[in-house]
């Protein structure tokens, strides 16, 4: 099959970041569109007209968006390196925890960021909760794949990168080796993995989006990329 | 011999009912156990510990939560009738609409019934366009999964059975067949078929619970099982 890949993404994005990792890890040459946030592309808009979001794999002519939808894309359509494990229930594990990720670990990090007060506290202390929950799940591997990444490893991508950023930004100190050592550990066993070294964003680049744009997303509790 | 498949669930729940028509789909023999979720089971907390939730499937002892993961690992576990299609792009196809579903088509509808005045105008106008969306998606086909039901049709039992039920109990009227004929008439075929009919609730039953519950929904916007 030798059809192009493009993806359509942006590198201060965590969830273009999770697509563009499973591309390197099948070691599959692809193009990087950047798109601006600000004033997305008409590519973008016509690949994914429902949702306007990045990131978008084009396969060929083919667009298919949604970070996690595109992962396991990418995992069932080329070879080598194994995302998701072989074993149904162990897919269904996987799925689990990418689905714990999405729905209460990174919506509560944001929300512990970008509120004050009583509600910033009730989110920290889920934060708190759900991090604890997750370092549990890693049992003193390297990764949550096991010897190598996999879905879940990707999938908790801010959590190595784009959290920290975020906290500092804000000024919390919830993420920290103290607390959370096997995740702390895990954070830099992921950021040292050369498949994602080759594609992860200079922590700059990250703390260049979120600073000067400090207040309007406190007021928003949602990017702004203006 | 005891059934190595036991799906705890509650009749009255669309999220049970995906788990439940997936396996008789599959033909697989399995016990369901009733869960009073009012009144959990220790057998709910044991197996779904971080979410206390159904439906979970239990397969040789292992357990198995998140509808639409149950409904992937039915897919994958058992033999017999594809829920899932056999190419990586359609499967990328019925995630994301599974997702769609689940993240802007229910939430927006459910929101629609349990608010009032300008909020619930404003619910309106997303169920109506997700909708408009997911309708599309038929484009002439009797099922989401073509002529026979698939991932997206299970994924959108709800919009089939308790949409109606839900927007007679709060004395709206979104999902017509005036607006929605199209949908309107798969809703009709998918109740229709045999392995969902098995797994439905008595419509009457089911409003009673709904109009009997209605103030208390109404205030918290959550489902009420007490």
């Amino acid at each position: 099959m030798g059809e192009t890949l493009k993806l359509f993404g942006w590198k201060v994005s965590p969830y273009s970041h999770r697509a563009e990792v499973a591309l390197r890890l099948k070691g599959v040459k692809y193009e990087f569109i950047h798109e601006d946030l600000a004033n997305k592309s008409d590519m973008l808009i016509r690949y994914n007209p429902i949702l306007k979001k990045i990131p978008v794999l084009l396969h060929g002519d083919t667009p298919i968006v949604e970070s996690q939808v595109i992962v396991e894309y990418i995992d069932e359509v080329f070879d080598g390196h194994p995302i998701l494990p072989k074993d149904p229930y162990k897919r269904a594990e996987a799925r689990f925890w990418a689905r714990f990720i999405d729905e209460k670990v990174r919506p509560q990090v944001w929300m512990s960021c970008w509120t004050d007060g009583e509600t910033q506290k009730s989110f920290i202390a889920q934060v708190k909760e759900s991090l604890a929950i997750l370092q549990g799940r890693l049992e003193g591997k390297k990764f949550f794949g096991g010897d190598s990444i996999g879905l879940i490893d990707i999938m908790a991508c801010s959590l190595a990168l784009w959290f920290g950023v975020m906290q500092e930004v804000v000024g919390l100190n919830l993420l920290n080796e103290d607390d959370y050592p096997e995740l702390c550990q895990w954070g830099e066993e992921y950021r040292n993995a050369e498949a994602v070294k080759e594609c992860l964003p200079e922590r700059e680049l990250i703390v260049g989006f979120f600073a000067p744009r400090k207040d309007r997303i406190f007021a928003k509790k949602a990017p702004v990329y203006d | 011999m005891a059934e190595t498949v036991k799906l705890l669930g509650t009749k009255g729940s669309p999220y049970s009912h995906r788990a439940e028509v997936a396996l008789r789909l599959k033909e697989v023999n399995f016990e369901f156990l009733h869960e009073d979720l009012a009144h959990k089971s220790d057998m709910l907390l044991r197996y779904n510990p971080i979410h206390k939730k159904i439906p979970v499937l239990v397969h040789e002892e292992k357990s198995i939560v998140e509808s639409l993961i149950v409904v992937e690992y039915v897919h994958e576990a058992f033999n017999g009738y594809a829920i899932l299609p056999s190419d990586p792009y359609e499967r990328a196809m019925a995630r994301f609409w599974a997702r769609y579903i689940d993240e802007k088509v229910i939430p927006a509808f459910w929101m629609s019934c349990w608010t009032d005045g300008e909020m619930q105008k404003g619910f309106i106008g997303q169920a109506k366009e997700a909708l408009t969306i997911l309708e599309s998606q038929l484009k002439g086909k009797k099922f989401f999964g073509g002529d026979s039901i698939g991932f997206v049709d299970l994924a959108a039992g709800m919009v089939a059975f308790w949409f109606g039920i839900l927007q007679e109990v709060a004395g709206i009227s979104l999902l017509n067949e005036e607006d929605y004929p199209v949908l309107c008439r798969w809703a009709d075929d998918y109740c229709s078929v045999e392995a969902v009919k098995e797994s439905l609730l008595d419509r009457k039953l089911l409003v009673a619970h709904f109009a009997s519950k209605k103030e208390k929904i109404f205030a918290t916007k959550a489902p009420v099982y007490d």
